[in-house]
Formats: C-alpha cells, structure tokens, sequence
C-alpha cells in the first residue's frame, strides 16, 4: 500500500516514513509543538479567523466550514466546553485517518490542544472505533510523552491553560461515526443520534457546548497555525483549501493514502497514472465511488476525458461529492447490481434502528435485492428500488437514511444495463458472483 | 467435524442474581477508566468497561453486566441496553480466536469471497458459527478500515491485510 503526496509537498503525511514517527522526539524535531506555542500567543478569536481564513472544510464527510463550527461556541459560558475528535473511521473505503493515527499521534494532540486553547475548552476526547484499539495504545502512549513534557495536563508550558486529552472506545457501530450519536455513545448509552438543534456546539456532550471533528480536520490546525490561513488555503482552491487526504482501494495497482491538494486536476490522471491504472490492464475502468461508500456512484463517461478536479465543487459537478474522500475503483468485472446490493446489507446493518423510513426501508431494499440476485427480479423491481430510496431520503431522522438511498439512485440512473441484465434476462455472465 | 454454534443469537440470555468477581488488577484497571469522566458521569464508562467484562469473561455474561450495573450505579437493564447495540460484544461465548472477516464491497471485489470459503473449510464451519473445540469463530464484518490492504481480517484486536490463501494458512497455522 502506498501513503504519499502527490502535487504537493507533503503537510498531513510529512512525518510519514521517517522512523519513530509517532513519538515525541521525532514531532518536536520536525516542528511539533511549535504551532501550540504560537496559538498560545495569539488570541482566541485571532486563532478561529486564522482558521476560517484557510477555509478549512470538515474532512470527516460533511464538509462545514471548520472555523465557522467553532466560532458558534458560547466561548463565554460558564459551562465546560469539550473538544470531542471524531476518530470512529467506519465509512466503507475510507482508511486515512488511521495512519494519521498510527504514524503521527502528536500531530492530533496538537491541533487538539490548538482548538481547546481557542474555544477555552480545558477537556478532549478522542472517539475511536473499537476495532482501532491497537491505536488507542499508539495514542495512550503519546499523550503520557506529551504530559511529561507539560504539553498536556495543568498548567501547559508554564502559562494558566489546562487541558486533558483522553482516548475513549466505541464498540462497532458506524451510526457511531455521526457527531450526535457518537456524543449518545461516549455518554455510554446506545448509539442513536440526536435531534438539531441544539447543534453540539451549544448543547454537546454532556448538554456542553462541544466540537466535534474529524481526524484530518484537527490535524490541518497545526499547520494552519503555522503557515496562516491564507498561505494554507492558497495550496488549495479560493473555496476548498489546502491538501487533503484520499484513500484508495479497490481495482488498481496501487491502493493507498494519497494527499493531494485540493482541486488536483485531474480525476483519470489521479486514478490511471499515480494510483498505477488498473490492476489487471486488460480489464477497463467500470465504475468509481469518490467518496466513500455513501456517495454517489460515478461511471467511467462521467471521469475519462472529463478534466474532473478533485475538491467540493468539482465533484459535485461531475456528479458526485468529496465525502469521507474514499475511493473504491471497480473494473468491468464487478456488476454494479451486485456491488450496490453489497453496500445497502452494509446500511441495514448498521440502521441504528431509530427512525422507521430508514430501519425499514433498508430491510426491504435488502430484500429487493436478494430476490434479485437469484433471478427472481421483476422488471419493475428497478422502479421499486427508486420508490423505496425516495421515501428515505430526505424523511429520515439523520442523514444515514441519505446515504443507503444516494448509491442505489446513482447506479440504477449510471448503471441501466446491469439492471436490465438481471431484471430482464435474469442472468448474471460475468465472473463475480455475489455471496447468495 | 465440528458442530455448529451460532453466535449471533442474542436473545437467550440465561437470568442471574448472581454478580462476577475480579482481582484487584482489574479492578483498579476499572477504576483508572473512571477517571477520564466527570464524576457524576460515571457511564461514559460503560462501553470501555464492557470491553473489559468480555476480556475477563470470555463474552458479556449476566454475572458481569450485574457488577457494571453496581460499580456504575446503574440499573441493569441500562448495562443490557448498551451491550446490546453495539457489534463487538458478544452475548454468548465464541471461540479462543474470533476471525472476523471483512465483507464490505472494497474487500469483497478483491477476494473475499475466496478468503471466506478457504477459512471456513479449513475449519469446517460457516460464518456465524464457532469450532467445537471452541478454539475458533468465524464471522463476517462490515468494513474495517483496511480496505486499501483488502481483503483483510481481524483476530481479536488484531489485523491481517491483504490476505491470500497462502496467508490464511499461515496464520490459521500459528494460532495455537
Ligand atoms: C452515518 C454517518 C457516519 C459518519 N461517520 C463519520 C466518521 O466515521 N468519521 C468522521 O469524522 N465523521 C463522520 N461523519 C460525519 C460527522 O457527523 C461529523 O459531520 C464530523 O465528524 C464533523 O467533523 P468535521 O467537520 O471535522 O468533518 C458521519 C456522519 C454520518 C451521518
Ligand atoms: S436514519 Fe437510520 S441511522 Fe439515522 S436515526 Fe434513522 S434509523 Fe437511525
Ligand atoms: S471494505 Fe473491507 S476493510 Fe474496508
């Protein structure tokens, strides 16, 4: 697998490959620390335009402006404010935040510690998935280093600002990785999100006012701080600022975590020269999911000779979206019917069962799919599909509702032949069988 | 061959009064838990906690879900509640090597399928089903973040990446 920039020199993966990245010794010789020490020189409003200026946009799947979720804090009051890092990594296809976790933990902490300092928050939590626990080690580790060099704790570099950071477990749940449910869990309670408003920065964890972000978006503080917004944002786009971390899987010679600056031009060149092209030359580039599994699925029409750049706008205009930045590239021998009935197990699976348009809806669009898959389709199952998809989206509790509904209305509109093929003819002719 | 166990069958659980016991070292390991929360929000403990149940006591027991619901000043119908959401605890016992292989669409066009029939007739069982020396579990998971090192399983906490056959008889072969 191969983690490295391309376009750009590398800011997310700088430590990346060099030995011993994750301890305190290598972070402070590259310039770890030095950013926190700056911000704690600044003030906390100037820190929040610094970030809004570098127009920082979630990379957790969302997207928000960074500097504008924060500035909706009530700095002023009395109640303690929590910083919560959402490190629950469950979106199909996505795995970039784990080497940020893996190789370098400071980098989090940092920026972390940044975003307390700013919003006068004096507790962090870190939600992992529970698979990650061999992460949560790495991280344990790491901020017992950074204690002991009054990094983290009371009373940080000698000044009157104190703050915790603390790892916290999840339990395998990925409606866990939405901001309102993950806060439901670190409660200790079932996984279920909760209604906005009040959004968490008002009401969060523990009815605090709470941040919630992603891995990568903490991570980019550091160097924010250290550049300036402006100087960040300028290796991006006006829009979508600086780089940003892809992770590719899939059917190319060279899966891995990529970091390109935002608005990379283009997406074929990404896919067919730096991922390696596709694994087996022989076989064509079918069929690719840019954004994790919840995006909507793009044909090759939509990407070869189409100049795709690779930021917000550019992926919304050819048909698709950022996400969680998740590539899954699938060549001519995958059948979309068959991939797509894959990924909607995947959103019953994890309904979290609150909201009926979404547990049930799932469940039959579950169903659907298996009478499907054993040649028993109708030819109006197609139309089914849609209709089912259309009384989830839009009508469910939370955006996971959206995003079962989003795949299955992308690959029936980019996909018609492959559902003809088992709707009409019955037939599946190809070499990938699904799991019946 | 090995009969079958499924181990996905979640609502059997047997009803006791009766409450586990731990060593000091595992109580004070719980203990240390505590301290990352506020003091009146001792249940922002309870998922770590759990975890810790299942390590001890193989699975989430009632025994051990009656000690949470004590140490935590819970009811335990809250501890149940919690433990009964989330995928990774167990709610009866699985094999000494819990194999959880990913099936989610980047690992699946990449071999799975493959990987998943080699495991279970090697040991002769089906997913969802534990060996009856109770040595081994097999299940099949949704994506965990591996997906670029497909196809990939996890034993316990532990990863292996882009798995071939070849691999997958090493590994069943060290696990003791
Ligand atoms: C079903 C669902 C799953 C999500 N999973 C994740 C996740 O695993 N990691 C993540 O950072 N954000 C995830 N999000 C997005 C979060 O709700 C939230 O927008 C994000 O953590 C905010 O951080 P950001 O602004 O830094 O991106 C998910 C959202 C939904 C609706
Ligand atoms: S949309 Fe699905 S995941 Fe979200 S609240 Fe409803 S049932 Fe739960
Ligand atoms: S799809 Fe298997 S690890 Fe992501």
């Amino acid at each position: 697998m191969e983690i490295k920039a391309i376009g750009c020199e590398p800011l997310q993966l700088k430590r990346v490959g060099m030995k011993d990245s994750h301890t305190l010794k290598v972070y402070q010789e590259t310039g770890g620390y030095e950013s926190l020490k700056k911000a704690m020189n600044m003030t906390q409003d100037d820190i929040i335009n610094e970030v809004k200026a570098s127009a920082l946009r979630g990379r957790g799947g969302a997207g928000f402006p960074t500097g504008m979720k924060w500035s909706f804090v009530p700095r002023q009051s009395p109640k303690q404010k929590y910083i919560v890092c959402n490190a629950d990594e469950s979106e199909p296809g996505t795995f970039k935040d784990r080497y940020l976790l893996e190789l370098d933990p400071h980098s989090l902490i940092e920026g972390m510690l940044i975003a307390a300092f700013a919003l006068g928050s004096q507790a962090c939590y870190i939600y992992y998935r529970g698979e990650y626990r061999y992460l949560i080690d790495i991280m344990d580790k790491a901020i017992e280093e950074a204690r002991a060099a009054n990094l983290v704790g009371k009373n940080i570099l000698g000044s009157d600002f104190s703050c915790e950071v603390y790892t916290h477990t999840g339990a395998g749940a990925y409606i866990c990785g939405e901001e309102t449910a993950l806060l439901s869990s670190l409660e200790g309670y079932r996984g279920h999100p909760r209604m906005k408003p009040p959004f968490p920065a008002i009401e969060g964890l523990y009815a605090s006012p709470t941040v919630v972000n992603n891995v990568e978006t903490l991570t980019s503080v550091p160097q924010i701080i250290e550049m300036g917004g402006e100087a960040w944002k300028k290796l991006g786009t006006e829009k979508s600022g600086g780089t940003k971390l892809w992770s590719v899987s899939g059917h190319v010679k060279k899966p891995g975590v990529y970091e390109l600056p935002m608005g990379y031009a283009d997406m074929e060149k990404f896919i067919m020269e730096d991922c390696g092209g596709m694994r087996r030359p022989d076989k064509k580039l079918k069929a690719v999911i840019p954004g994790g599994s919840s995006v909507y699925i793009m044909n090759a029409e939509q990407i070869i000779g189409k100049n795709v750049t690779l930021d917000y706008e550019g992926l919304v205009e050819a048909g698709s979206m950022v996400g969680s930045g998740g590539f899954i590239v699938m060549d001519e021998t995958v059948d979309v019917v068959e991939s797509t009935k894959n990924l909607t197990e995947f959103y019953k699976h994890e309904s979290c069962g609150w909201c009926t348009p979404c547990r049930e809806g799932t469940d039959w669009l579950v169903k659907i799919f298996n009478r499907i898959s054993i040649g028993e389709g109708r030819p109006e199952d197609a139309q089914l599909l849609l209709d089912i998809c259309d009384n989830i989206e839009g009508k469910s509790f939370c955006p996971l509702g959206d995003a079962a509904a989003w795949p299955i209305q992308s690959a029936v509109k980019r996909f018609p032949e492959d559902f003809k093929k088992w709707l009409l003819n019955k037939t599946n002719d190809n070499g990938y069988t699904a799991n019946v | 061959m090995a009969t079958a166990v499924p181990t996905d069958f979640t609502n059997q659980v047997v009803f006791t009064e009766e409450t586990a016991t731990f060593s000091p070292e595992v109580i004070e390991e719980m203990r240390s838990h505590l301290t990352k929360y506020p003091e009146e929000r001792k249940r922002s403990a309870l998922i770590p906690l759990l975890f810790v149940i299942q390590r001890e006591r193989g699975y989430i027991d009632n025994p051990g879900v009656n000690f949470l619901a004590d140490f935590l000043d819970l009811e335990v119908t809250d501890v149940w509640e919690t433990a009964t959401f989330y995928s990774m605890f167990n709610l009866r016992p699985v094999g000494r090597h819990h194999l959880q292989i990913c099936k989610t669409l980047s690992c699946k066009i990449m071999g799975e399928p493959e990987i998943t029939e080699h495991v279970c007739n090697r040991l002769g069982i089906h997913p969802g089903e534990t060996t009856a020396d109770g040595k081994f579990t097999v299940s099949l998971v949704e994506c965990l973040g591996s997906c670029g090192t497909a196809p990939m399983m996890q034993n316990g906490f532990d990863y292996y990446e882009d798995l071939t056959v070849e691999k997958v008889d090493k590994i069943l072969d060290s696990l003791k």
